[in-house]
């Protein structure tokens, strides 16, 4: 059941009160955020006087709002007024936004109680969440294992029962990978479904947020509430459609689902049985499997992976240590102030981004990387307007394996560059995707697929996903951790 | 050997749009440091930036002021560069599709200055040096500019200089800018070479920057032209780089090479979309724009009978024209009106500034009553006239300064009666006339126009002499 309607239940009917569940969240935060490493900024005092707003307005009688008291979090990469907004970077430490990203203005008005800011990869560049400069956040189904990247503090905060519900942001797989590692729900939008205005930017044109959820009808109602129109964002256009949430759980008899063989090559086995499962039970549920060829995912990564750098060493130009943020103690001049603040600002993986996307853009060597990425993102763009014309949505895997173990990733970074090759598709395309759990391995970790939509065609996949839930709960386990509602 | 110019232009004009290019903070001039900012245009980490249209609008009317062509599909690229007072380390501004191309200003020896583009783009803010440290002021960050690029067709620093004057004469006009150099609202770099005389091929050129007026221009291309010729003749080589200009001593001194330029990396801003301009909204802007100077000029000239270098005068400034053309209104004979504001309002505003602003007291309607008495014969050009400085001096109507007694003039029985003591006290004169002396009639004339106390209409004065010299 959806935990976000559990909770508003529990508050309407007065079960218990929005300050004693938000203290039951920070307690349980306190006691399993040393080992998990969700959060890098817990909020009490903010959690706390939301709760007590809503209290007032039940004790008087007041209906409350779907999300009204429920205490959730936002990935560190959106700005929230006077609330510290790190991006999990030493560059950004002591960075507090002077106002707020439309998502979060947005659901503070409908009366979300903010539990803190959680861990993601710096500047959402990585897959296992380690490259955050406060360690990674770790899989709740196995602490030794990670919670996947870059949105692994959401991811491991929900899995680990330690908020309601997360945004995350998906660049190349942010939101749908850590979900698919972590056993959970992720919802990629369409590219401007929601509005990025205050997402602090790694990839404009890939960058898009989006809920991480324990259900899919939980996927659901974050979603209508943060999918509006926001005149700030120029590439905003809003949902499009009705709410997703109306139509949820309709038949999905004589839906046609589309795979693309090459999605299945080089995943993992026990993935690949998994989907394969799952196409069993859509089967049973009266859709219809068409598998069909997509040579033009084989560009995928390197387009992706050009394009992502070349936006990140742009958007990331502005961190000099002028305004605001970290900035070296020691330098010689302007220009030494801003090259040592940089050196030691960011991490690794951040500058080895910067240093591609630099040269990808560079006289000379723009028209054999970037140009020919975009002429590229507009063939990958084209097969899947094309698979459309034969299916309502692509099935896939969400990551061709499971959760890599803590330190693996960040031993070999090209290595884990490849395992993005499922979810970079879906953004280059600007596509709506949702990953859900759809089995476990041997070791019992969470195994994904993802439900890949046209644009603007979220409430199909997340009725699909939803009838595919509520025949296959097994997939969706729970944890040990966390608040027991 | 003899060598000619050959320079181009790249004009950087402030548009006067109330509010910035990307965000809803003022572009007023001024105002304490970083008090015009907000997230958006000091570029914190997640803003986003959202286009004025208003700035489309305006660049387009400078495009179609200059005989551009506007593109109907144009886009904004980021421009990327690190310096301290460019907040976001990019510049957005237009690369390879601008929204103006392909236009010209004609020049009054008949050559054509081609226009390459006319792009859209944000203005960076400014570095402030005291206290031994340096501090950023982002206030001017995000101010929309527009940048004028020719092709190099100049030959001479006074083209140039009647070019700049041109442009900041058209956008003036068309009310996008106040194109104040001293103050930065247009800031021109120069590209120029030499080259002997009838040879076809460019040579080597240097880009000078830093002159804040159009005289600076001038002196810096003749300048840079006799330093290009003599590294020439010597026997060197001209070096592409570019020049600062310094106007305490006339001389240019390198700021960098070639070598030192920069790598903008130029590549499409995700963050906007689009720029679609119909080509109905292009037509509407075109019937909205005002008539340019030049056509006025002609105007005045072939209709209104108004010399050259008047009309030249009456429609350097938007303004001026303006109250001319208001002033005319219903008048006989506009050279009248003319001679008026040029022989005495403009006397009272003697700044650019002030001739821009063109704030008189006396208002053109004022005016017009005016020169309708003198046309009405009501009252004669001379008393007009001081009457005129009156009406400056106060800003009150005419009718406050011309009592009864002056309104109509002299009836004839009075005029015949002053003519006849005129004739009568001047016999010797009278007598010069009849013998053929034309010019003895203006002693004639002198003495009644002192009789009348200045209110007589000489023509009239005249007429009524000679009927009784007869």
């Amino acid at each position: 059941m959806s935990i976000i309607k559990k909770i508003h239940d529990m508050l309407s009917s007065k079960e218990i009160s929005c300050k004693e569940l938000t203290e039951q969240y920070l307690s349980e935060i306190d006691k399993s955020n040393g080992e998990l490493n969700a959060y890098v900024n817990i909020t009490p005092e903010v959690a706390l006087e939301q709760a007590q707003k809503v209290d007032e307005k039940l004790a008087k009688g007041e209906e409350i709002g779907m999300l009204e008291g429920v205490p959730m979090t936002l990935k560190d990469n959106m700005s929230t007024k006077g609330i510290e907004t790190t991006c999990c970077s030493k560059i950004l430490t002591g960075y507090k936004p002077i106002y707020n990203a439309t998502v979060w203005d947005n659901l503070e008005s409908k009366g979300a109680v903010l539990l803190g800011k959680t861990n993601m990869d710096e500047f959402a560049m990585g897959s296992s969440c380690e490259t955050s400069y406060f360690g990674g956040a770790t899989n709740p189904f196995n602490t030794k294992h990670c919670a996947g990247g870059s949105s692994g503090g959401g991811a491991s905060a929900v899995s680990g029962n330690i908020a309601a519900y997360a945004l995350g942001s998906d660049t190349g797989g942010s939101i749908r990978q850590p979900a698919s590692f972590c056993g959970i729900v992720g919802l990629k939008p369409t590219y401007g479904a929601v509005s990025r205005y205050g997402l602090i930017a790694y990839a404009s044109s890939l960058d898009q947020i989006g809920p991480i959820t324990k259900t899919v009808e939980d996927a659901s109602i974050v979603f209508d509430a943060i999918s509006d129109y926001d005149p700030k964002d120029s590439t905003s256009q809003g949902r499009q459609k009705g709410l997703t949430y109306d139509t949820i759980n309709n038949d999905i008899k004589g839906m046609k689902i589309g795979i693309a063989r090459e999605y299945l090559e080089g995943i993992r086995d026990d993935v690949k049985e998994a989907l394969l499962n799952a196409t069993k039970v859509y089967e049973s549920l009266g859709a219809e499997i068409v598998y069909f060829d997509m040579p033009a995912i084989k560009y995928a990564l390197p387009v992706y992976y050009i394009i992502a750098c070349a936006e990140a060493s742009s958007n990331l130009g502005r961190y000099d240590g002028i305004r605001y943020g970290f900035k070296a103690e020691h330098y010689n001049g302007t220009h030494d102030m801003m090259c040592r603040t940089r050196s030691e600002g960011f991490g690794e993986e951040v500058k080895r981004r910067i240093l591609l996307g630099t040269y990808v853009l560079s006289a000379g060597y723009y028209d054999a990387y970037y140009k020919k990425a975009q002429n590229l993102r507009g063939t990958i763009l084209k097969a899947f307007n094309d698979a459309f014309l034969n299916c309502d949505f692509i099935l896939a895997p969400t990551v061709p394996m499971t959760a890599f173990e803590m330190g693996h990733a960040v031993s070999d970074p090209v290595e884990t560059y490849l395992t993005d090759i499922c979810t970079v598709p879906v953004n280059i395309a600007g596509l709506p995707a949702v990953s859900i759990p759809c089995g476990f391995n041997a070791k019992g970790m969470p195994i994904g697929m993802q439900l890949i939509g046209n644009k603007f065609e979220e409430a199909k996949i997340l009725n699909a996903a939803n009838m595919y839930e509520k025949v296959a709960k097994e997939n969706f386990k729970d944890t040990k951790w966390g608040v027991k509602l | 050997m003899k060598y000619e110019l050959v320079a181009g232009f790249e004009t950087h004009v402030e548009l006067s749009t109330k509010t910035k290019i990307f965000c809803g903070c003022t572009t007023a001039f001024g105002g304490d440091p970083n008090t015009h900012c907000c997230p958006i245009c000091i570029g914190l980490p997640g803003t986003l930036p959202k286009l004025n249209r208003q700035v489309v609008k305006y660049a387009i009317m400078a495009g179609l002021a200059t005989n551009c062509e506007i593109a109907e599909v144009a886009k904004m690229d980021r421009k990327n560069y690190c310096y301290p007072d460019l907040s976001k380390a990019y510049q957005i501004s237009e690369y390879d599709k601008p929204l103006c191309e392909h236009g010209f200003i004609q020049l009054s020896n008949g050559r054509k200055i081609r226009i390459l583009r006319i792009h859209i783009e944000e203005d960076a803010g400014k570095l402030i040096h005291a206290h031994g440290d340096t501090y950023v002021d982002y206030n001017r960050g995000g101010v929309p500019l527009i940048e004028i690029v020719t092709e190099p067709d100049f030959r001479s620093a006074d083209e140039a200089r009647e070019y700049v004057e041109k442009l900041q004469q058209i956008m003036r006009y068309i009310g996008v800018s106040d194109c104040r150099m001293q103050e930065g609202s247009m800031r021109c770099d120069v590209n120029i070479s030499v080259r002997p005389e009838g040879s076809e091929k460019l040579g080597t050129r240097t880009e000078i920057k830093n002159m804040n007026s159009i005289n600076n221009i001038v002196k810096a291309m003749e300048y840079e032209f006799e330093r290009q010729v003599d590294v020439i003749e010597n026997g060197g080589k001209v070096i592409q780089e570019t020049l600062r200009y310094d106007d305490a001593t006339n001389t240019t001194s390198s700021m960098r090479g070639k070598e030192d330029a920069n790598d903008y990396r130029y590549f499409r801003d995700p963050d906007l979309v689009t720029i679609l301009t119909s080509r109905e909204e292009v037509e509407e802007i075109r019937s909205m724009l005002p008539e340019l100077p030049e056509k006025k000029q002609e105007r005045y000239i072939d209709e209104y009978g108004i010399p050259e270098k008047d009309a030249q005068l009456l429609t350097k400034y938007r303004k001026v024209s303006e109250y001319f053309d208001e002033a005319i209104k219903d008048i006989k004979n506009p050279k009248t009106v003319s001679n008026f504001i040029i022989g005495s309002i403009f006397r009272r505003v003697e700044t650019e500034k002030d001739k821009e602003e063109f704030a008189v007291a006396t208002s053109p309607k004022q005016l017009n009553q005016l020169v309708k008495m003198i046309e009405d014969k009501k009252i004669q050009n001379n008393l007009a006239k001081k009457t005129l400085e009156q009406m400056l001096d106060t800003g009150k109507d005419c009718t406050a300064f011309i009592d009864e007694s002056d309104l109509g003039g002299i009836d004839d029985s009075a005029l015949t009666s002053m003519c006849q003591s005129a004739i009568d006290s001047n016999p010797n004169a009278v007598a010069d006339f009849k013998s053929g002396k034309e010019k003895a009639l203006m002693a004639l004339l002198g003495n009644v126009m002192k009789q009348s106390r200045g209110k007589a209409d000489a023509q009239s004065v005249k007429a009524k002499l000679i009927e009784l010299i007869g």
